[in-house]
């Protein structure tokens, strides 16, 4: 009996119309736990480093997290992964609300898509019974119509639908797949649209059973009210209405101005009752106490939900106000864009037409004023219509396409991915690391158990570290009640600080924990939800697989290097970490190559940011390392081929 | 049991009340009812056996918990749409019957009908679950005495019984019987 997780993957085969249940191997959980570990495995084991992200050979995978669908409370994220083609890497997304609990009670942990159809299909998964059926209906649709339709079209209003709008089916590399109130973003849209996949559509009726299931039922009840008691986690943007953290501190525009008295009590009063005069009410995703998504019911548009920092993006990327964000995003929403890159890549191609380099031609019938520009832009990036074929590629690609000089203006990416729009002075040394070495693109989905500042009196660091329950090993109260000035901090503490947050992500989104209960949110307060003290005994709980906490930080590195090899045999080498030239305005590279230089060793990874054979064969992942020999990524005695191995060599 | 016409006793009334504007869609009252009511208790969770169920509509803003109440054979001749502040509901979004218009309060394998029982259990708990679960307070668990007309006693259906019930409503007395007898020889 496999408890937690059903021990099924549906395969999907999009090219022949194969559909098959597949009985997968139980000690995969315990060494890569579920979500995005399992499907990093998947994606090593089955995707050549050359298939292309647009490529029948190419998987897209919908994983459960190991906790959905059991008590555990904020369990609720799914993973997305594939190969992206904005970034040829191993694209990561997560989404909320339902999606992953219902496909666990419909009988499989993942579902597993490879090939493509010829012709646009919804995937319709009915507990045993699964059907790839026509979606040409449904063409052009956008993602709420879409999961209307289905329903409508299925006759059951119980059924979670994740779907493409427009942009994914063309491809747009911005593109996200939404389900309900949650949206997948960072590269699997474009997959799904190339794969001719519109939709999927779920219905489960199975019963998911526990190793331990009055302990772990009792012990998640607790739980539940610490979580909805505990104003460290969830959202507070949904109710603390003062957000000046963002407007007076990230950037305007195509992530250039800093307006840094912005903020208003006058504005605050304007936009909360814009906000209040418009919001349905505020829901949340399965068997979470939290509430974090505002529904906005805003006049003439669809329904909409955000979260967070997704209210701002728009507004600050077109220098308008919070009206401008709710008039946008229900367009944006049913388009299928995500709402942290494309306002980015429409500001880069606003500062081109403003710098000469893109003219009115470029811009046929585009309004005159930038609510309108805004719209217009969106609608032809979804559309890939004329010059937004080519911005549809994300800021990076549309920079080379575009030319004469406009590879400048594309000042914000890493890894060909477009970033947060935060430029700030000083070198934040933990930050550095985050943003040059993570993987999963964005620093959100990196950054959050260590405090992204010190705090400024010793009484106040006192008091932080005082309950600090989530530090894996009391160093970190050490660094963090010595640490005065945001850059000053030692390189072996800035490499735990990076390993520790990135751990906590890892767990995570293997588990389906939500960051907004976990990871994201250990480093405001410090008190958050789930740390590597209390997880390891859900798992045991709910699988019967005893964990601790060094088995736990152990199945994360495992994981997390798997990630890492994932795109070291696609690429990825030292070249490619690197923060956008502009994010600190001083900087330093010898000080900064040394703390990468301190950072890779840290990990077990060579100069080039490639994992060791010692490093490897330790956590079990000796298939990688034999292959990274025979390849001849690693030579047989653990060093790298000299030909790559840093940006200098590049160049010259 | 006989029955004192004009005679007044306290009768225990136990009520759930349901605030649908706190209401987020979290279902954790669905997970925690289907929870409480596997055998042996805990050892399974799927709302789909649950006996609350929220009516979610989230293109018309709309999250109703419902109770499952009786088991019905036929559905409605008619249903009226409520208007509430502006928002439009089926009569069904409050409805808590076992119905064959629709797939909830059944149990998924056999189809049979699944009724709230207010989580009894002994020693009793101090709310019923769902309750419980429900961090938003959209539920929230009354009970308060009342004096009603003593009437004759009613008979408490065990769980074999309800099902008995219905199996005999749909197929009739001597069918059930006759199957029973034939089924006991085997």
């Amino acid at each position: 009996m496999r408890y937690a997780e059903r021990g099924y993957d549906l395969e999907i085969d999009l090219s022949r119309g194969a559909i098959d249940r597949v009985e997968t191997d139980p000690r995969l959980m315990e060494l890569y736990l579920g979500g995005q570990g399992t499907a990093a495995k998947l994606l090593w084991d089955r995707v050549p480093p050359e298939a292309e992200p647009f490529s029948p050979e190419n998987l897209l995978i919908f994983s459960s997290g190991l906790f959905n669908g059991t008590p555990v409370p904020g369990a609720t994220r799914t993973a997305v992964n594939t190969f992206s083609p904005q970034t040829s890497l191993m694209a990561h997304a997560l989404m909320g609300s339902y999606f992953g609990v219902e496909l666990k009670h419909a009988g499989y942990d993942k579902i597993v898509i490879r090939g493509k159809s010829p012709d646009l299909v919804y995937l319709w998964i009915n507990n045993g019974k699964v059907e790839i059926r026509d979606a040409r209906h449904l063409r052009g649709k956008g993602t709420q119509e879409t999961a209307a339709l289905i329903k409508e079209e299925l006759r059951d209003n119980k059924v979670q639908v994740a779907a493409i709008g427009p942009a994914g089916e063309n491809r747009v590399y911005m593109a996200s797949i939404d389900h309900s109130h949650a949206s997948a973003a960072r590269g699997p849209g474009p997959v799904m649209g190339d794969k001719g996949l519109k939709a999927i559509a779920i219905r489960g009726t199975q019963d998911i059973h526990i190793a331990y299931p009055a302990e772990l039922f009792e012990k998640c009840l607790r739980m539940a009210k610490e979580l909805f008691d505990n104003p460290n986690v969830g959202d507070w943007m949904a109710v603390d209405e003062d957000d000046s953290f963002h407007h007076d501190n990230f950037s305007w525009g195509n992530a250039r101005v800093r307006r840094k008295n912005f903020w208003s009590k006058e504005l605050q009063e304007r936009w909360t009752k814009w906000k209040y005069d418009h919001m349905d009410r505020q829901t949340g995703c399965y068997n979470c106490p939290k509430k974090c998504h505002n529904v906005i019911s805003w006049p003439g548009r669809k329904k909409f939900s955000y979260k967070c920092y997704g209210k701002d993006t728009y507004h600050m990327a077109a220098f308008l106000e919070l009206d401008f964000s709710y008039e946008i995003l229900g367009v944006a929403q049913e388009l299928g864009l995500d709402s942290y890159s494309t306002p980015q890549v429409i500001a880069f191609a606003l500062e081109l037409l403003e710098a000469g380099i893109l003219s009115d031609q470029d811009f046929p019938g585009m309004p005159s004023d930038v609510r309108g520009r805004f719209f217009y832009i969106l609608e032809k990036i979804a559309r890939r219509e004329g010059i937004g074929d080519v911005l549809a590629n994300g800021a990076y690609w549309a920079a080379r396409q575009i030319g004469k000089g406009a590879e400048k203006y594309d000042h914000n990416t890493v890894k060909k991915f477009e970033q947060l729009p935060i430029k700030l002075g000083k070198v934040n040394p933990p930050y550095f690391l985050m943003i040059a070495t993570g993987e999963k693109m964005s620093i959100t989905q990196i950054e959050g158990s260590f405090p992204q500042d010190p705090l400024p009196t010793m009484e106040a660091r006192e008091k932080f570290v005082k309950d600090w329950v989530a530090v894996p090993d009391e160093k970190f109260k050490k660094w963090f009640l010595a640490w005065e000035k945001r850059n000053e901090i030692s390189n072996e503490a800035s490499c735990a600080i990076t390993d520790w947050n990135e751990a906590m992500h890892y767990i995570d989104d293997s588990l389906g924990l939500c960051g907004f209960v976990s990871s994201f949110r250990g480093q405001f307060g410090g008190k958050t939800g789930y740390h590597v003290w209390n997880i390891p005994e859900l798992i045991s709980l709910s699988t019967g697989v005893d964990f601790d906490k060094d088995k736990l930080w152990k199945t994360f590195q495992r994981i997390r290097t798997l990630v890492r090899a994932v795109n070291v045999r696609r690429g990825l080498r030292r070249r490619d970490e690197r923060p956008p030239e502009d994010h600190w305005a001083v900087r330093d590279e010898e000080t900064e190559q040394k703390l990468l230089d301190d950072y890779y060793e840290f990990k077990g990874w060579n100069k080039d940011g490639i994992p060791t054979k010692e490093t490897l064969d330790k956590l079990g992942l000796n298939y990688v390392s034999e292959d990274f020999i025979k390849r001849g990524i690693l030579t047989g005695n653990g060093g790298a081929p000299s030909k790559e191995t840093s940006k200098e060599q590049e160049k010259q | 049991m006989v029955t004192v016409n004009g005679g007044l006793k306290k009768k225990l009334v136990k009520e759930i009340k349901v605030d649908v504007d706190k209401c987020t869609g979290c279902r954790s009252c669905e997970m925690a009812c289907s929870a409480f009511h596997s055998v042996p208790k805990y050892s399974s969770l799927n709302p789909a056996r649950a006996r609350i169920r929220v009516i979610i509509d989230e293109s018309r803003d709309i999250y109703v918990p419902i109770r499952a109440g009786e088991y019905t054979q036929a559905e409605c001749t008619g249903r009226n749409i409520y208007t509430i502040n502006g928002k439009e509901y089926s009569e069904c979004s409050f409805c808590p019957s076992c119905c064959p218009s629709r797939d909830y309060f059944k149990e998924p394998d056999s189809g049979l009908p699944l009724k709230c029982d207010m989580c009894e259990d002994e020693p009793p708990l101090l709310e019923p679950l769902c309750v419980q679960a429900c961090q938003q307070d959209a539920l929230t668990y009354v009970e308060r005495e009342e004096l009603v007309e003593e009437q004759k006693e009613q008979v408490k259906l065990e769980e074999m019984e309800i099902v008995f019930d219905a199996l005999v409503k749909k197929h009739g007395k001597k069918k059930v019987m006759d199957t029973f007898a034939r089924l006991s020889k085997g």
